[in-house]
């Protein structure tokens, strides 16, 4: 579905993306992780077009996305749905009108199609009654699932989550990434998840892939991570569970 | 002192090139579509009926403060019949277009750098993008369009009301006889006065709209970035106003 390969960018002197290679298959939920500042976000960007790479190459579908000008980039992020850190809703628009705007840009649906399309997101992310609200009157797990509604409006093919659960309390935290799970079942999505909690991946990830040092080191279903022997992988993993299990392991 | 007016000025240069690419994108995207016609209305109320009444009590005290002065110039020659038609000539070539320009800078020009600025920082821009909305021809293309549109309509009021400022105070506190007052300003004032006036404020209203979303759209940081791209803005497109003002008199006007 999707395939990296090669990728490189540097900011400055500074080389965040040393040779990415990564494939991400049809229909899976994929985290990417690793430590804070190793280029997580930087990579996700790449893949929707927001930033270009120094080389290598990005293949959605049959087209290299790296190739593309601005315009044609337009025609593949309409199958991209990206889901920002902190939702990135218009806070001019109430809740509904930031998930009605994808669909008045795009398609040319009556009035009363778009209410009711509206309305189906709206309580797929279990946030009808928050409709009315605008952004600023929204509590940080709602304002990521009134994000997710507007990402999912276009019936996009993948979804890409910059840490969909940063911030949010543990409760919520496995709230959104079984509503992440559910849609993805729902609308036969592609899920690529930014993310550092290993608990979270190991319970909700088809695929787990691991970046570290501007490359990604291993690839894999959360159990063949778990015994992976790479030492970074191994105190990543370790450090994570002895945290989850209140420092015990 | 040399480096730092050497890094000035590259600055200089920069956001001059960065302005007028900004500019040309914003015009070429007239054309695309589709159409933001609701866009331009509502930004044509943003930048000109909520500035009326500002722009009203500018041109309204510096059309009466302009013929208190100048009554004062003319009674030393005994020339106080022209006095009607100094004020309006005074107003529609110059204190019109660039007093309303500069109090559009102040209350819509640093306002609308504050919401892109803002967008900017956080991430509604790229929002845009991700969703295949071309953020240059949704939010610049309509708000350049507003201001071509109502600079010059605010300047026409400013005009209007500025010489009806210094009408009343040529005829009330300094008794000028009104038909006098107004048969010197028909002989003195051409249409191409009042014209020369117009167009510039059309210029005016492109060059601020052009700077204020440039500095927006280019804004880094968090909540200071935001502060500094308004302060710049509003500094650029005020003395940039002023400048274009005597470069656009001298060479057409």
């Amino acid at each position: 579905m999707v395939k990296i390969i090669n990728l490189k960018k540097k900011f400055g002197n500074f080389v965040v993306l040393d040779g990415v290679n990564l494939e991400i298959k049809e229909n899976s939920l994929t985290f990417i992780m690793g430590q804070s500042g190793a280029g997580k976000s930087v990579l996700l960007k790449h893949i929707v077009g927001l930033l270009k790479p120094d080389s290598g190459e990005i293949w959605f579908e049959d087209k290299n996305i790296v190739k593309l000008s601005e315009k044609e980039l337009q025609k593949i992020r309409r199958k991209i749905g990206f889901l920002f850190q902190e939702g990135a809703l218009f806070d001019s628009m109430t809740v509904e009108e930031n998930v009605a705007f994808p669909l008045k840009e795009h398609l040319k649906l009556k009035k009363k199609d778009v209410e009711k399309k509206v309305e189906e997101l709206l309580s797929a992310v279990n946030l009808l009654d928050a409709r009315k609200k605008y952004p600023s009157e929204l509590s940080g797990g709602m304002k990521k699932r009134a994000a997710l509604a507007r990402t999912l409006a276009l019936n996009p093919k993948v979804v890409l989550f910059d840490e969909p659960t940063t911030g949010l309390d543990p409760i919520l935290q496995h709230t959104i990434l079984e509503l992440i799970a559910d849609l993805k079942e729902k609308y036969n999505l592609t899920c690529i998840i930014i993310s550092h909690d290993l608990p979270l991946a190991l319970k909700f990830a088809d695929e787990i892939a691991f970046l570290y040092q501007g490359k990604i080191i291993e690839t894999g279903p959360p159990e063949e991570i778990l015994k992976s022997s790479h030492p970074f992988i191994k105190r990543f993993v370790e450090t994570a569970l002895i945290n989850d299990k209140g420092g015990e392991l | 002192m040399i480096a730092a007016l050497g890094r000035g000025f590259i600055a200089l240069l920069r956001d001059s090139g960065g302005i007028f690419i900004f500019f040309i994108k914003a015009f070429l995207n007239t054309f695309t579509r589709p159409v933001r016609f609701r866009l331009f209305l509502k930004h044509i109320e943003f930048i000109g009926v909520k500035s009326w009444l500002v722009v009203s009590l500018t041109a309204l005290f510096s059309g009466m403060v302009t013929a208190y002065q100048v009554s004062h110039a003319l009674i030393k020659f005994g020339g106080q019949s022209v006095l009607g038609g100094v004020v309006a000539l005074t107003l529609t070539r110059e204190v019109g277009p660039v007093l309303t320009a500069i109090v559009v800078v102040a209350r819509a020009g640093s306002a609308i750098t504050a919401e892109i600025a803002s967008m900017k920082i956080t991430e509604q821009i790229d929002a845009l993008r991700i969703m295949a909305v071309n953020p240059i021809q949704y939010l610049i293309t309509p708000r350049l369009w507003a201001a071509v549109v109502a600079l010059p309509l605010l300047t026409a009021m400013a005009d209007f009301i500025g010489i009806a400022g210094g009408y009343v105070v040529a005829t009330f506190i300094l008794g000028i006889d009104p038909g006098i007052l107004f048969s010197r300003m028909k002989e003195m004032v051409e249409l191409m006065d009042v014209l020369s006036g117009i167009f510039k404020s059309m210029f005016f209203g492109i060059f601020i709209i052009s700077v204020c979303t440039y500095k927006g759209f280019t804004t880094t940081g968090g909540a200071e970035g935001v502060g500094r791209a308004t302060t710049q803005a509003v500094v650029i497109s005020s003395v940039g106003v002023l400048i274009a003002d005597y470069i656009l008199t001298t060479l057409f006007f």
